[in-house]
């Protein structure tokens, strides 16, 4: 029998809210983390808004020793550490073990790292002084550098790595640290994604004039995901946690359960067709998804609520078509639908892990939390699911089956199926 | 500076890499870096540097590979100190 794979534990360091209580009421009440961004207007970027998670120094220090701290500029790290130390904690896993956890591990995605950190030591570097970088500018720029910092903290033995994919990387981490589960290989897997903040980051965005420029007086408006207005995407940043676990490990521990991970599927357009570097080939989209529900034992028919990734752009309506294509449904029949970019923006490789995050609470909790921005639809999106389905109220309803899917550059996908799980 | 105010200035800099707490407390010529005050090898460096700075010095490679204690540490800074 193929074990089956719950959520114990989960985190989240967004930009409208740190921790699960924060974040949880700010879904709920469609709070949004959107301001107008001063660095990014003093460097004369179009989009001067964003969206970043708001973290004090006191905050830092929880996670944090002064050590750590001193010359430390790698936000992404910043962000993951905070996330996935607290899906740890919520899971009710314990810290300060003498031994390495040899079947806890992490799978914990990022697109860059310390990229503040990588900008100081390129100056010391063409100043002739490369002797003055310190013993942290590696850790902090490596890759991997997320997972090297929450390993130590949390004592995980099992697989400790990062994986990438651009704004698919929180998505992919969560399926493939279920297929760890699912192989034996581990007991529990915290997965998740950060991504770094700031205008090292987001200025090729900018560059590609796919972010808005036409919200930098109204900032909490500018994230429009489906709606008529829709303007370009609100560079974003933040990271998100879940502690997956071996069901009967959970069960033997008497841990709290917030979902079942029913499976899920990572694949590519590999840039043809329609698709190229930076658009979805829509044959690889479709195929994404109904290969999900099909891992997943479910059907198209069975699906709840979708998830979206629904960034704000052009290609919104082209992915609502790709949903109904592949799941066969439409209109009022169509699943309700709701993308977190509205209040968040666009959290980039942190993306896919903080809406994981927000999705698996609805599943929880029993609700579908309120699309901001979108009270004008789209009429191509109109046209294809009844507008009740697409919510700017919260609705209170019990969702036994949730999609979350994410794409990015270099045509990439995954679709991950979350459950209400349910005690036999 | 006289020794006893190089070696006030060093425990300063030292501090937030030490890790045996007791040692630092009793900190003499005869500390280690590393056995004593199990600071972690990989932050010397870091002493290092900031040793640099507080004494407006540089620390070239081959004393920096000495700078182990406390003793060749303040042998370091006052030949440094007698050069510039």
């Amino acid at each position: 029998m193929k074990k089956r794979v719950v959520i114990t534990g989960m985190g989240v360091c967004a930009p409208n809210g740190i921790g699960l209580t924060e974040f949880l009421e700010a879904i709920r009440s469609g709070k949004s983390g959107i301001a107008f961004d001063t660095e990014l207007a003093d460097l004369v970027f179009s989009c001067q808004i964003s969206a970043k998670p708001q973290v004090s120094d006191e905050t830092k220090r929880e996670y944090f020793t002064e050590l750590e701290l001193r010359n430390f500029d790698a936000d992404g790290i910043l962000y993951g550490v905070i996330a996935g130390m607290q899906a740890w904690k919520d899971a009710g896993l314990p810290f300060n073990s003498e031994q390495a956890d040899f079947g806890s591990g992490t799978i914990f995605g990022s697109g860059t790292s310390g990229i503040g950190k990588f900008r100081e030591s390129i100056y010391k570097i063409d100043d002739k002084n490369v002797r003055r970088l310190g013993s942290t500018a590696v850790v902090q720029t490596m890759a991997s550098g997320v997972t090297a910092y929450l390993g130590g903290k949390l004592g995980l033995g099992n697989l400790v790595t990062t994986n990438s994919s651009a704004c698919t990387t929180g998505t992919e981490a969560i399926l493939l640290s279920y297929d760890r589960i699912v192989s034996g290989q581990a007991k529990r897997m915290l997965a998740g994604s950060t991504s770094d903040s700031g205008p090292y980051i987001w200025g090729g965005f900018d560059a590609m004039r796919v972010c808005t420029f036409k919200h930098n007086g109204d900032p909490e408006q500018g994230s429009r995901p489906m709606s008529q207005t829709a303007s370009g995407f609100v560079p974003g940043a933040g990271a998100g946690a879940l502690l997956l676990e071996d069901l009967e490990s959970a069960l033997a521990r008497g841990a709290t359960i917030y979902a079942e991970v029913l499976g899920g599927n990572l694949n590519s357009g590999g840039q043809k067709g329609e698709g190229s570097m930076t658009a979805p080939n829509p044959v690889a989209v479709q195929r994404c998804i109904s290969d999900a529900l099909a891992n997943s034992g479910i059907e198209a028919k069975d699906l709840d609520a979708i998830n979206g990734h629904l960034t704000a752009t052009s290609k919104d309506s082209l992915e609502i078509e790709n949903w109904t294509k592949a799941l066969g449904r439409s209109g009022a029949d169509f699943p309700y639908i709701n993308s977190l970019k509205s209040t968040v923006g666009h959290c980039l490789s942190g993306a896919g892990s903080v809406e994981s995050v927000a999705a698996v609470l609805q599943v929880k909790y029993g609700f579908v939390f309120p699309n901001a921005n979108c009270d004008d639809l789209h009429p191509e999106i109109a046209a294809m699911v009844a507008r009740e389905k697409i919510p700017t109220q919260l609705v209170e309803t019990q969702l036994q089956y949730v999609a979350k899917a994410s794409f990015g550059f270099g045509d990439v996908n995954g679709c991950v199926i979350f459950s209400r799980y349910l005690t036999e | 500076m006289n020794k006893a105010e190089t070696i006030e200035t060093l425990k300063s800099i030292v501090k937030p890499y030490v890790k045996n707490a007791e040692a630092f407390e009793n900190l003499s010529e005869d500390t280690d870096f590393l056995r004593d005050l199990q600071i972690n090898s990989a932050n010397l460096v870091d002493v290092a540097l900031d040793v640099e700075e507080a004494f407006d010095i540089t620390i070239d490679n081959a004393s920096m590979e000495k700078m182990l204690n406390v003793k060749a540490a303040l042998e370091i800074i006052a030949a440094k100190l007698a050069e510039k």
